[in-house]
């Protein structure tokens, strides 16, 4: 085992791109996936039936397909459309499609959110059906049920979910290594293996860093646990 | 318990495969049109005609074997087959890792952007995105003197990903082998805007002496198999016919 | 054109002959390590941690690559070293269908264990009570409220297995993704290729899931919902 050449200053170099590049698209897709599950939970659990179905769609196809289809799909797919090609020169939204790390980042947000609104969703209709009438009984609009009551409480029980689906994501990041030119820890990995043909070396050391991301990241998440989901701790002996 | 694990291990073991005599696992990348391409399912091209000649002239049967360009050589020397027949070229780094026979063609690389483009050497490239595939000779020169002067270039992992986005328009052009690129992209309508730029490019230290088959060291006997049936099959005209398949020239080069 | 439909469609068999066999593979180490992590003896039960924990932290992707490509070198010089000439070649269908067996054993593990747990031990005190043995309580009253409690989870493991067979393509093996990939680079013609795949992932998991409800629903216990 050849373990020096992976602490030579090059490939320590391009490990260290690839970590930085790994955690901006966790960091990047999470939020903005964040975002749009929360608006897509509040539609598939709202009164409209059409968009209801629309973003219930959505969520379905994005859980029956896997992640790296959707990334070929969204890096090769629509860069063959003419209609985007026409226009990712010079107008501004579709510029960004031009550029690698952004369809990978575009694809991860979708994904992300599809499965984050299922669970959030899940987790708002399994409200307690006596605390929503009890607000009702106290003549809360349909909008102040679901600020004061049901999400506070249904945004705190979807956390050990949530939990799973953030290093979930921290493992798909590793697909971003299928689109061209984004160099994160497996592309980087991918480099050194193909370099000096030491596979076992190269992809030890990407699994080691997933690893030690990996227990941060449940550890961060079972410190909010016990803050933010005491209440539904068994209680303690006095 | 115990019967149940020694059971899987015997079954997980049986569908293990330990390498026989007589075929010849020829290692392949069908993404390299005219070399090595598929179609209608099938491989195809020059490479693949000139293997199933040389493995007549040593009476094996050639059996293909599908493998992405960046794990050619690690999967030669993780024994997955026997030889590499895909347009490698012989290069003295290469050649610290496996061996190689005598060449059995040389075409030069070339560099291929838009027709608009003037081009008067890598530094009027600068600031634009050439594709290249990634382990490859064009990959080494690209990085060797086109990055230096500011060129962006992105490697792929395979050619026609590269041709795939260059017709998207998210690359300006390739540093490809002047025969392939002819064959694969340049011939085609996706094509039309481009074309070769400069000068064949024959640098023996990023592009070595021509393409060869590779495999492990130690092999001497094979290699040796393999000359003299690249040497037979110059002298009986099958090279030539098979040359003339898919070219107006003679691919052999110097 | 139809060449390449046809190769995609194959790789659809392929696809489905790798997912089924690694969920068998992840079923028979899924049992082993719930019962490993149940039984309460240190050694098996810091085994099948470490198993859980370290699988459940690397991406599937890293795994493969280090099983596909550093497992045929280990077992070659493994070989070479023992005085052997032979070479042992784990190809692409072995390969993905053991990695992703053991990946999702470990998620299988979880699964077992927590549908396990939430058996009544009542019910294992009567039977032990009563004179069964060990495997007979297992069979005749373990397993079968296992099975109703482990489904949602078992449901969900499957759906993700199937989709993970996509990465198979990545280590060189022809199934669907990987057909389609190189249909859409050599055609130029990536949308409609890739479209045409998650259509069929797509069918798959849809069926997958119908199946998979049919058998929840003779479990599903009745729940009360709020109306918003």
């Amino acid at each position: 085992m050849n373990w020096a050449v992976i602490f030579e200053a090059q490939n320590l170099a391009l490990f260290g791109t690839g970590i930085v590049t790994t955690l901006t698209l966790l960091a990047a897709s999470l939020a903005s996936g964040a975002v749009m599950a929360l608006v897509f939970a509040l539609l598939l659990t709202g009164p409209w039936a059409p968009l209801r179905w629309l973003v219930g769609a959505h969520t379905y196809v994005i859980r029956g397909t896997p992640l790296l289809i959707q990334v070929y799909l969204i890096y090769y797919g629509l860069g063959q459309l003419e209609w985007i090609q026409d226009r990712w020169d010079t107008v501004w939204p579709w510029t960004h499609l031009k550029e690698p790390f952004f369809c990978a980042l575009l694809a991860f947000s979708l994904n992300t959110a599809g499965y984050t609104a299922e669970m959030l969703a899940g987790a708002i209709r399994e409200t307690s059906a006596g605390e929503i009438e009890a607000a009702q009984a106290f003549g809360l609009s349909r909008f102040q049920v679901m600020r004061r009551i049901v999400l506070p409480s249904a945004l705190r029980r979807t956390l050990p979910a949530y939990s799973n689906e953030v290093v979930m994501m921290l493992h798909s990041t590793s697909l971003a290594s299928a689109v061209p030119a984004v160099v994160d820890v497996t592309a980087a990995a991918s480099r050194i293996y193909s370099d000096y043909y030491l596979p076992f070396e190269a992809y030890l050391a990407a699994a080691a860093i997933y690893l030690s991301a990996s227990f941060c990241l449940i550890g961060i998440f079972k410190l909010s646990e016990r803050h933010l989901l005491a209440y539904l701790a068994p209680r303690k002996a006095h | 318990m115990k019967k149940l694990l020694f059971a899987i291990a015997l079954g997980a073991l049986s569908t293990v495969s330990f390498a026989q005599g007589k075929d010849l696992k020829v290692a392949i990348d069908p993404t390299y049109e005219p070399f090595t391409f598929k179609q209608d399912g099938k491989p195809t091209g020059f490479d693949v005609d000139i293997a199933n000649a040389l493995c007549e002239q040593i009476k094996r049967k050639c059996v293909f074997v599908e493998q992405g360009w960046d794990s050619m050589i690690p999967g030669l020397m993780a024994r997955k087959y026997d030889v590499i027949i895909s347009s490698m070229s012989v290069t003295e780094d290469r050649q610290k890792q496996i061996d190689f026979t005598d060449k059995y063609y040389n075409t030069p690389s070339r560099v291929v952007t838009r027709k608009a483009l003037n081009y008067t050497g890598p530094a009027s490239l600068k600031g634009k995105k050439i594709g290249v595939l990634k382990a490859s000779t064009q990959e080494k020169y690209a990085l060797g003197e086109l990055k230096p002067v500011g060129v962006d270039v992105v490697p792929y992992e395979a050619q026609d990903q590269v041709y795939l986005d260059i017709k998207a328009g998210r690359l300006d052009g390739t540093v490809a082998d002047h025969v392939e690129v002819t064959g694969g992209f340049l011939s085609k309508p996706e094509g039309k805007d481009f074309e070769l730029k400069g000068e064949d490019l024959f640098i023996p230290k990023y592009f070595g002496i021509g393409a060869g088959i590779g495999l492990r060291k130690g092999q001497d006997a094979l290699k040796g198999e393999l000359n003299a049936a690249i040497k037979a099959i110059r002298g009986n005209g099958v090279y030539k016919k098979i040359n003339d398949k898919y070219f107006k020239f003679d691919v052999y080069g110097k | 054109m139809n060449a390449y439909v046809t190769a995609i469609l194959q790789g659809a068999l392929l696809t489905v002959a790798v997912s089924v066999s690694a969920l068998l593979v992840s079923i028979v180490l899924g049992l082993l390590g719930a019962g490993a992590k149940l039984s309460g003896r240190p050694v098996w039960v810091a085994m099948a941690t470490l198993y859980t924990t370290v699988i459940r932290g690397i991406p599937e992707l890293v795994l493969m690559l280090l099983i596909f490509y550093g497992g045929t070198i280990g077992l070659n010089n493994t070989l070479e070293w023992m005085g052997s000439d032979a070479t042992v070649d784990i190809n692409p269908f072995v390969a993905g269908v053991l990695t992703i067996g053991f990946i999702y054993g470990a998620y299988m593990t979880e699964t077992f264990r927590g549908a396990i747990l939430s058996i009544p031990k009542g019910q294992m005190e009567a039977a032990w009570a009563f004179g069964m043995g060990r495997m007979q309580t297992f069979v005749r009253i373990t397993a079968p409220q296992m099975v109703r409690y482990a489904l949602p989870g078992f449901t969900n493991n499957w759906l993700v297995l199937i989709k993970a067979t996509a990465l198979v393509s990545l280590i060189g093996l022809q199934e669907m993704t990987y057909a389609a990939k190189q249909a859409s680079a050599a055609t130029r013609s990536p949308f409609v290729f890739f479209l045409f795949t998650a259509g069929l992932f797509l069918l798959y998991t849809t069926l997958s899931l119908i199946a998979l409800r049919k058998l929840n629903a003779r479990f599903s216990l009745g729940a009360r919902h709020g109306t918003l």
